[in-house]
């Protein structure tokens, strides 16, 4: 299987004309995923957990067994430990209101790293401070990484959460989590784990990782949009409280008390988007079909290439660890004394997609003394190709700015 | 995009790179902020009247190319104008990037920020040509509201 098979089952990449390079923010979708979601509609869609007739029963099985899907896909211990949602920012939300709420008090700490997306920081801010906890941050070093002295000078006796994005959105940095986990726990702390820019490159496994949480979003690992997943290990999502109320995540509903379904209902109120996770599905049997190891070698050597390419232009500051083997996919840079929406506007007269802005994590941007960047992201659909039209690009917006700056 | 040096032209990147207008006033007597988050552009806009009159004005602040070029050259125009005519200034402005006006004679009191007459075939970019405008919009409409108390 070479790259051009792959592209042609990615029927964006045929129609239109472009460089994609915002794989960060979402990847296009292949044509399987794309069918299955037709032929749900066409063959098998009804409200799952509702009916008692036939259709339903079969909707609920194909969403049930997508469930378990996933389940093995992280090597989660049970299929009721996955949870979906309709993005990592709602399975962020939902842990910090259901279980950061219940269980942090007054002086236990919180410790994130800087790296964070807003929706893996924003929350904590609004439950430490209700809670009286308090939040604290693991900085990066020069290599834009976490220093293992950094890792133990923050988690220590008083912390009880720690939440760590694995593959860092705008950096490309990956986080050293099984060891981040390990020591949390001798500390007694949980620890929640951010996938949502590693699952579309790398092999999850939460036993392995000993991860006590671990959220993703599917539109980035080639599923629909608007579909989620949040693991939880079942002891402790046992003990949560619900997060929604409503319907099918009840047991019994009196005027005044309501008993709760067992997991996993019991965090899926109202009708879920059924069609994103039969999407899911379909997204994982197309990465499982290709294979990790697959697009690891296909990434691999197509993010290489960028690196050494984009280190030539020596008009580019880059945001990027030097130990290739603690990157993945993303590169952040700047065309110095350019802004980096001027670069993505006329990138994009290039036909180049990439994103410029602050991407959603501004502590971080602030901590680097910036407040924005341009960054692209790589899936395994992108050639060298992709990466000499990047250049291409890059040069003539230096060329045409370089008169002006140089005034 | 058809021609991209219909935005990038030569005006609006001399005054993007060249900070013509970027000072801080000894002394103003209007003052505003304005800040685009989702870039993280943002300008603080000074002007000074002389009685009806705009005597100065001075921005300070960080952003893309069509910010910065398009809150210098808002400057130009407005400096010497009167408070009524800089509101229809800013008025003919912002319905010029909402095309909403096309006529050239109604466009010919933009003075050269109808440079930015071409910014809508850039839709992600309008806000940025707008940002200083609005500031400064909004800045006269609180000065009308604090001298009509
Ligand atoms: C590291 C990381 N975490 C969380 C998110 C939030 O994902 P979503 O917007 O799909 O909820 C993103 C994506 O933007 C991300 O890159």
């Amino acid at each position: 299987m070479n790259v051009e098979d792959i592209k042609k089952d990615f029927p964006l990449l045929e129609n239109r004309e472009i460089t994609y390079l915002d794989n960060g923010a979402t990847a296009q979708k292949p044509i399987q995923v794309i069918k299955a979601i037709e032929e749900f509609y066409e063959k098998s869609n009804a409200n799952p957990h509702r009916g008692a007739y036939e259709l339903s029963i079969e909707a609920t099985e194909e969403y049930e067994s997508t469930r378990a899907k996933i389940a093995k896909f992280i090597n989660a211990r049970h299929p009721e430990e996955i949870i979906f949602s309709k993005n990592a920012t709602e399975s962020l939300n939902l842990i910090a209101y259901s279980y950061g709420m219940d269980n942090l008090k007054k002086d236990d700490e919180v410790v994130i790293s800087i790296m964070e997306h807003h929706s893996n920081l924003v929350p904590w801010q609004k439950i430490t401070k209700a809670t009286g906890s308090k939040l604290k941050y693991m900085y990066i070093n020069k290599d834009f990484e976490l220093s293992d002295e950094e890792i133990k000078n923050k988690i220590t006796d008083k912390t009880k959460i720690v939440g760590i994005t694995q593959v860092s959105n705008v950096l490309g940095t990956i986080n050293p989590v099984k060891k981040i986990i390990q020591y949390a726990h001798e500390k007694g702390a949980i620890v929640i784990v951010d996938a949502s820019q590693s699952i579309p490159h790398m092999k999850i496994d939460v036993q392995d990782l000993d991860a006590d949480f671990l959220v993703f979003s599917g539109h980035k690992m080639l599923a629909p949009l608007g579909i989620g997943v949040l693991y939880g290990k079942k002891e402790i999502l046992d003990k949560m409280t619900p997060f929604l109320m409503g319907g099918d995540m009840i047991e019994y509903v009196y005027e005044q008390e309501t008993t709760f379904a067992p997991l996993p209902n019991k965090f899926e109120a109202g009708t879920q988007n059924v069609e994103g996770v039969i999407g899911l599905g379909a997204a994982i049997d197309y990465i499982e079909n290709i294979g990790y190891n697959k697009i690891h070698d296909l990434e691999s050597e197509v993010v290489s290439y960028a690196r050494q390419e984009l280190s030539k232009l020596d008009y580019l500051t880059l945001y990027l660890t030097p130990n290739v083997q603690n990157h993945c996919s993303v590169i952040s840079f700047n065309i110095k004394g350019v802004h980096p929406h001027d670069v993505a506007s006329i990138l994009d007269s290039e036909k180049v997609c990439l994103r410029a802005g602050n991407h959603c994590a501004q502590p971080l941007l602030r901590s680097l003394g910036i407040d924005s960047t341009c960054r692209v992201s790589f899936c395994f659909y992108n050639t060298k190709e992709d990466v000499d039209n990047l250049v291409k690009a890059l040069n003539k917006t230096y060329r045409m700015f370089k008169k002006y700056i140089n005034k | 995009m058809e021609n991209l040096n219909d935005v990038y032209n030569e005006l609006i990147m001399e005054h993007s790179m060249n900070s013509y207008n970027k000072k801080k006033l000894d002394k103003c007597d209007l003052c505003k902020m304005g800040k685009n988050p989702n870039c993280g552009d943002e300008i603080e806009i000074e002007l000074k009247l002389d009685g009806n009159k705009i005597q100065d004005i001075g921005f300070t602040g960080h952003g893309c190319a069509i910010s910065q070029a398009s809150t210098s050259i808002m400057i130009d125009t407005l400096k010497g104008k009167t408070i009524e005519e800089a509101r229809e200034i800013i008025k003919t402005f912002i319905e010029m990037i909402k095309r909403e006006i096309t006529d050239e004679e109604e466009l010919k009191k933009l003075e050269d920020a109808i440079a930015f007459r071409n910014i809508s075939n850039m839709p992600a970019r309008v806000k940025c040509a707008l940002l200083a405008w609005h500031t400064i919009e909004d800045m006269l409409k609180e000065q009308n509201n604090n001298t009509q108390k």
